[in-house]
């Protein structure tokens, strides 16, 4: 083990529990995190990414969610019993969040440079003139030019508020920075430019990533590692390229098999037939049998558990494995 | 249905729209001249604001174009008084983006498949009617159980099958499909956009396709219309956008999207600056103030929308030259 382990996430169960119903958003995952290095979290809708990520900001809002079991490690503490005080000191110093929607972010009523100076302030005995001119440089950095600094976010276009958010994140120098679809509100062009300015600053302060997306092509192009979710459980993870090139899992198979691909002229899309389930009604055995095509007896009725070492995955057959070359 | 080939169904000339604002006029659609054959599908892409929704709602006449013609097989729409256009609306309709925001929650599934019948008064029994719901239903693959169900019982996918459902009852020929997957996961994404080509083939229907997301665009497309601040800025087949695209902005709308290659990696070009003002934009072409190759002739002579090749239009000063290879965004 040459580099350190920034985060690592421990059989993780959050349940969000109402008088009628417990949804299980997230069902026992693994996962660590390196420094410098950049996680994929790829699912759709409800497969429990964004829970994830509030659990290890600690920021799960309670009730109706708990943490029902599970540890996370931030640098090696387990913040699961964190005070306030002590989640707020890491908040935005060691672990950063970069919110999907720009536009709800930023408080509508404080200019761009009284809101970022603010989170320097919070942090660091600096004074105010130091915080601004972190501020600025920050600002310069991510490609907003200085004489926006008494500007209000309404004044900006969706990508300039998200290279706003992204300053924000970076300015106490996080050692994981979590972002949650930050791209997903943006154009392609803007997205383009704005997935540059995240390569170039995580290089430039070798900090570790979580890169949450629904889209499979982001994460080829930014990250290092990914891992697929499906109702609340990691079903799929490895490097980027292993996972990509040869997909163990019939869910992750199905993913790439309905997205159109722009080098590939075949007319057909497979798409995942029906619907991922409620996550307060989850089936029995998998939670993936309902729409596998390759459901057996004892997909019905039993949990898979995770196969492989450094390519895991979790199903009860190594389907693929005579397609490699 | 015959000889369906080469025969124009939608043809729009200098079509436009401006929306007066405070500080002037907003240039939506600018001069946009399209032909859409019948059968065929036309996607049409662009970024948030360059006005591709409003093209589409413009040809409907949902919005009342500022000046410019819409022919809808031949015949003159734009002048179509408001009881000649009712009756013409059987012919075209529109697929929205957001299937939470476009079913009315108290009407139950089977209503609002119904509904449109009941206007356009096509049949006249409520038996023959509630046949058509069934067959309907059975067309875009909803169970029958779901006739007396009501909206919020469904996820995305399935509104969007009750949407696509609805706009098909009164047998349209044209169809504006604006963003119609982009609220979707991608799994149910790929459900949605086979069971429109399956229909686009079993009734020969003819579609605009609106969407920013250019993978599915060229999925579903025969041809290819590429916006820029209200401007059609280059149109020819789904081929030769994407294999010889002419205009700098469209080579660079390619390069930006995310690849799942993971063993060719490409290079990104990163255009600079966003999209500028659609408010009573300057002479030249819109594009420049982001264009690496624009020139002095670029920002004060407004380009042609010029025939490149056959079927190949652009809107650019300098295609030639991208054309012959002497412009390139990379050495």
């Amino acid at each position: 083990m040459d580099k350190n382990v920034v985060l690592d996430v421990k059989n993780l169960h959050v349940h969000y529990v109402t008088d009628d119903a417990t949804a299980k958003a997230v069902n026992g995952i693994d996962f660590e995190v390196k420094e410098g290095e950049a996680l994929g979290l790829v699912g759709e809708t409800g497969a429990g990414k964004t829970t994830t990520a509030l659990s290890i900001m600690q920021l799960i809002p309670d009730p109706p969610g708990i943490i029902v079991d599970g540890e996370i490690y931030f640098e090696g503490k387990n913040v699961i019993y964190n005070t306030d005080k002590e989640n707020q000191a890491m908040r935005g110093n060691g672990v950063a969040m970069i919110f999907q929607d720009p536009m709800t972010a930023l408080n509508p009523v404080m200019t761009v440079g009284d809101q970022l100076s603010e989170v320097v302030l919070t942090h660091e005995k600096v004074s105010k003139a130091e915080a601004k001119q972190r501020v600025i440089d920050l600002l310069e950095l991510v490609g907003v030019k200085s004489d926006r600094y008494d500007d209000y976010p309404h004044q900006f276009s969706g990508g300039q508020k998200q290279r706003v958010v992204i300053a924000m994140s970076l300015l106490c120098n996080p050692k994981l920075l979590i972002a949650d679809e930050p791209t997903t509100a943006l154009d392609v062009t803007i997205q383009a430019q704005v997935l540059d300015i995240i390569n170039n600053l995580r290089e430039k302060y070798n900090m570790a990533m979580i890169l949450i997306t629904h889209d499979l092509g982001v994460v080829a192009e930014t990250c290092d590692n990914v891992a697929i979710m499906y109702a609340g459980q990691i079903i799929e993870a490895g490097t980027v390229r292993e996972v990509y090139l040869n997909p163990k899992h019939p869910y992750t198979r199905g993913l790439f098999d309905s997205i159109p691909k722009l080098d590939d002229d075949s007319t057909e899309l497979i798409p995942i037939e029906g619907a991922i389930s409620n996550a307060a009604d989850l089936p029995t055995g998998c939670y993936f049998h309902p729409r596998c095509r390759y459901c057996q007896d004892i997909c019905k009725v039993e949990q898979p558990t995770v196969k492989g070492t450094d390519h895991k995955f979790m199903c009860h057959f190594d389907l693929f494995s005579k397609e490699e070359k | 249905m015959e000889n369906m080939e080469n025969q124009v169904l939608i043809e729009t000339k200098r079509l436009k729209k401006y929306f007066p604002v405070p500080a002037g006029f907003l240039h939506a659609v600018d001069d946009v001249n399209l032909t859409i054959n019948k059968g065929e599908t036309l996607g049409i892409v662009g970024e948030s604001g360059c006005g591709k929704s409003t093209l589409g709602r413009v040809i409907l006449r949902l919005h009342e174009a500022t000046s410019g013609d819409i022919l809808y097989d031949g015949m003159d729409i734009n002048n179509f008084t408001a009881d000649e256009m009712r009756h013409m609306r059987q012919n075209m309709q529109i697929i929205f983006q957001d299937p939470y925001a476009s079913l009315n929650p108290r009407m139950t599934i089977g209503q609002i498949i119904e509904e449109p019948l009941k206007l356009h008064k096509v049949y006249k029994t409520a038996e023959e009617r509630r046949q058509r719901v069934e067959e309907l239903m059975d067309l875009v693959g909803l169970p029958m159980r779901s006739y007396n169900q009501y909206p919020h019982e469904f996820d995305g996918g399935r509104r969007q099958r009750v949407v696509i459902a609805r706009a098909l009852s009164i047998n349209p020929q044209f169809i504006v499909c604006d963003e119609p997957v982009s609220a979707l996961d991608v799994s149910v994404q790929a459900q949605i956009l086979n069971l429109l080509m399956d229909l686009q083939k079993k009734m020969g229907l003819t579609y605009m396709f609106i969407s920013h997301d250019l993978s599915v665009v060229k999925h579903i497309s025969t041809n290819i219309g590429v916006m820029y601040l209200g401007q059609m800025i280059e149109k020819a087949s789904k081929k030769d956008i994407f294999d010889e695209p002419l205009h700098p902005y469209t080579i660079a709308l390619l390069s930006a999207i995310p690849s799942t290659n993971v063993l060719e990696k490409s290079k990104k070009i990163i255009l600079k600056g966003e999209i500028t003002s659609p408010i009573n934009p300057k002479v030249g072409c819109r594009f420049a103030a982001r264009c690496p190759f624009a020139t002095e002739k670029c920002t004060s002579v407004n380009p042609e929308f010029v025939e490149a090749k056959p079927g190949h239009f652009v809107a650019c000063h300098r295609w030639e030259e991208v054309a012959n290879g002497t412009l390139k965004f990379h050495d």
